[in-house]
This record gives structure tokens, C-alpha cells and sequence, in this order.
């Protein structure tokens, strides 16, 4: 079946067998790993991708699904100005140890971020609870989307937007 | 992970969903959130021949209240139903702890009900509260109350052309409340036990209408008709409510598994179904 899929806002076209997940597709076809594989049974949220600004397990759901749609992967976050305060507030705080689980966490924690600039921790936790971190290092995740909410009001601030 | 090999086809209205339905037989399904046939599909625990996405069919994704019945579209995500100020008591307090936040947002309440998964937490609410599943089939559409619609472990009463275009909920129009207990290890895991209550309180405050049930402690979600029959008509008390706790321990049928014993479960069903009805009296009280 042949799709379209925005991928961080480039058109990626291909001819794939439906059954093939929408994981896969990014990993394989159109070769962004930064999504990685986790328990692959929808419990762990390492496939975690933004779907129309929305985070989903990209491991349980069809490449065809996202047919005509906008997915958002890790390798979409950074701009040309550089690092997304999320991706800078993870290495400040040191919001990673291993890493696995560092891309959803970053997706999860932007999209929160969209919504509610200055979460507290029971909102960051409750936003969090789909992804697994194997490191156990929440203190850190949370403290990192924290601040890198706040690092945004401030520049925003700082604009006089 | 990869399902076996399907044919796929994306339906733009019901009607030709249902036509694609009847072309493809039995061994065709609707494909709406697919967090709960997707990993089936993927472990090979289901493998349908063909799919139909329903996921662009527009209109099916409303929630929205009309002549005192609250309407949930086949395309309601649980998230939408979580943010909805329309939903009220057990329903409301259910939405949150359904799966996790990503299965959330694709996931939808109508695919749950009909999946049929009798460790789901909606059959039991929608056990306690009420409803009626719509249902549209080649010759047209026909409702069917939840208890009938939940025919067994993972069995609807759905003809083989049929497919869920939505729920219709009574709105209860005295003073209500409802509330879902759930105990789970930990975020996004089947619950370990779930007790899901819903009453009405009358003028002289006494019970008026109840609906309690209870998820994963039988081998479907269970309504518990004689406990109900004994909060009908009486004042609220933690007396009475300690009293359909031991009907509701009674009336099911857990089982030890690594989530905990059975006998340990029954105890936490008596103890979520007096904590459920105090919260929902609480609440419907609160209302004047």
C-alpha cells in the first residue's frame, strides 16, 4: 500500500505491507533509530512519538494509520537554533542514564509542555506514567521537564511575548 | 513483532464500513484505537484476514449530552472521555485510570466495550451506571443494554455485519454520584481488582437507584444485582454499606494469580465496594 507520512516535516513516501507497525517504518524505512523497540507489547512507551502533537506507542499502531498525518520522532525536536530546552534541560538535569527511555521521555515531557508550562510533579508523574525509565531515574526526568518549562516562560519572558 | 499477513481498507462512513464488513465475513474486524487488538494481533492471538480502519469516519467522536442521555461516539478516545465535562459520576472517576496516558489517547471506550476483555474496567462501569450499546448492521441500526451486549469472555452479542457506533448513558436526573476503585500494580497493568458503584439518592435521601459491579475478580465483569437490591430504598449508613461489601465478596469468584490471592481479593472487593459507595453518597449529597 503506498503512504505519506510527515516526518519532522519532511514528506516520507513509501509502499509497505500494512501489517508493517509505524515503528518499524520510521526505524527501517525511513532510518530514524532514535525511536527505539522497548518490550514492543505496548506496556514500556519507548516507541513513543508525537502523532499530530499527540504522544502514542508507535509499536502499536499501523504505518498505514499514520497515512497523511504528521509524526514527530526524537531527531524532529532539535531546530535550527540548536537543541530544543527539552533536549538541553535532559543534559543539565541529567535526565538520562542509560538512554533508552530518554527520546519518549523527551516527546511525553515536550507535549506536556505544550499544554502546561509549569507542571508540578504529580502532573509531570501522571504524564509520565505510560513510560517506563528500567534506570528508575524519574528524580531527574521530572526535574528535567521542569525545567525546561521554566527555561522556556523565561525566554518567553524575556521576548516580551 | 509483526501480525500475521491482513488485507487493510479504511472506511470513510459507517455504511461502507459495514458493506466492507459483510464482503470480508467473519474473519474481518474494525480497526478503531487498536491498543488492545493490535498486541493480540502482534503475538498472534488474533489474526484477522482483513481490517477496517474506522479511525476516518467523521462525526464518531463526539461526546456530547442530548435529552438527558449522555451519547459517547464509536471514535471517543479515553483521553477525550477523561477531558469531557459532559461524563458524570463512575464514568468521570473510571477515565483516569483506564491503561496509561499514551494508550490513552488512541485507544477508544466503544473498542473497549466491545473487545470484551473481561478484565476491562469499562464493562463494569457501564455495568453500574447503565447503558445501552448502539449497534448498525445492514439492516439498520438497533441498541442493546450492556448486560446483554457483554456475552462472555471476550464475546459481544454483535451480529457478524454489525459494528459499534456508539453508547447511550442515562444522565441521572436526581441527586447522583458515582466512583470506580482500582487497584493495579502499577500504571497501565490490568486492575487487580476494580469495584465500580453509582446511586441516586431520593428526596428523603434515601437510596433510590444503585449500580454496583466489580472487574477481574470472575471470569467476566460482574454486576452484583443483591447487593443493589439491598441498598434500594434505605438511608445510606456504613452499616448498609458494610452490609452489600459482604454480598458483593460473596458474589465473586477471584482467583490467586501473581497479583494476589484469592482469598486477599475478596477482601479488597468488600473494602473497595464500601469505600466506592461512601464516595459516590458523598458526592451525591454534595449536590443538595
Amino acid at each position: 500500500m503506498d503512504i505519506t507520512i510527515n516526518i519532522n516535516g519532511a514528506e516520507h513516501e513509501a509502499s509497505i505491507e500494512p501489517r508493517r507497525l509505524l515503528v518499524d517504518h520510521i526505524r527501517t524505512e525511513v532510518g530514524l533509530t532514535g525511536t527505539h523497540i522497548g518490550c514492543d507489547t505496548t506496556s514500556c512507551g519507548a516507541c513513543t512519538v508525537l502523532l499530530d502533537g499527540t504522544p502514542v506507542k508507535s509499536c502499536t499502531m499501523l504505518a498505514v494509520q499514520a497515512d497523511g498525518r504528521s509524526v514527530t520522532t526524537v531527531e524532529g525536536l532539535k531546530t535550527a537554533e540548536g537543541l530544543h530546552p527539552i533536549q538541553t534541560a535532559f543534559s543539565e538535569e541529567h535526565g538520562l542514564q542509560c538512554g533508552f527511555c530518554t527520546p519518549a521521555m523527551m516527546l511525553v515531557g515536550a507535549a506536556l509542555l505544550e499544554e502546561n508550562p509549569a507542571p508540578d510533579d504529580d502532573e509531570v508523574r501522571w504524564a509520565i506514567s505510560g513510560n517506563l525509565c528500567r534506570c528508575t531515574g524519574y528524580m531527574n526526568i521530572v526535574k528535567a521537564i521542569q525545567a525546561a518549562g521554566a527555561a522556556v516562560t523565561a525566554a518567553d519572558a524575556a521576548d516580551g511575548s | 513483532m509483526l501480525p500475521a499477513r491482513f488485507d487493510y481498507e479504511t472506511a470513510s462512513t459507517v455504511e461502507e464500513a459495514i458493506d466492507a464488513k459483510v464482503q470480508g465475513g467473519d474473519e474481518t474486524r474494525f480497526l478503531a484505537g487498536g491498543q488492545s487488538l493490535l498486541p493480540m494481533m502482534k503475538l498472534r492471538f488474533a489474526s484477522p484476514a482483513k481490517l477496517i480502519d474506522i479511525n476516518r469516519i467523521n462525526g464518531l467522536d463526539k461526546i456530547e449530552r442530548r435529552d438527558g442521555t449522555l451519547h459517547i461516539g464509536a471514535l471517543a478516545r479515553h483521553a477525550d472521555v477523561v477531558a469531557s465535562s459532559e461524563t458524570f459520576g463512575a464514568i468521570a472517576s473510571a477515565a483516569p485510570w483506564i491503561a496509561d496516558p499514551l494508550v490513552r489517547n488512541l485507544g477508544t471506550m466503544c473498542g473497549s466495550v466491545a473487545h470484551c476483555d473481561p478484565e476491562g474496567d469499562w464493562n463494569s462501569v457501564l455495568l453500574a451506571t447503565g447503558a445501552d450499546v448502539v449497534a448498525r448492521g445492514s439492516h439498520g441500526e438497533r441498541t442493546i443494554a450492556i448486560g446483554d451486549f457483554i456475552r462472555d469472555f471476550f464475546e459481544n452479542a454483535l451480529a457478524d455485519d454489525e459494528m459499534v457506533t456508539g453508547l447511550r448513558i442515562a444522565v441521572p436526573s436526581a441527586r447522583s454520584g458515582g466512583d470506580y476503585q482500582k487497584l493495579e500494580r502499577k500504571i497501565g497493568d490490568y486492575a487487580t481488582v476494580g469495584v465500580a458503584a453509582q446511586i441516586e439518592l431520593s428526596a428523603t435521601g434515601a437510596i433510590s437507584k444503585a449500580g454496583l459491579a466489580l472487574t477481574a475478580v470472575a471470569p467476566i465483569n460482574t454486576k452484583v444485582a443483591d447487593a443493589e437490591t439491598v441498598l434500594i430504598g434505605n438511608q445510606p449508613s456504613e452499616g448498609l454499606f458494610a452490609e452489600a461489601a459482604e454480598i458483593a465478596a460473596a458474589a465473586c469468584s477471584p482467583r490467586d494469580d501473581v497479583r494476589g490471592s484469592a482469598r486477599w481479593k475478596r477482601r479488597v472487593v468488600a473494602a473497595f465496594t464500601r469505600r466506592a459507595l461512601a464516595a459516590s453518597t458523598q458526592q451525591a449529597q454534595a449536590q443538595g
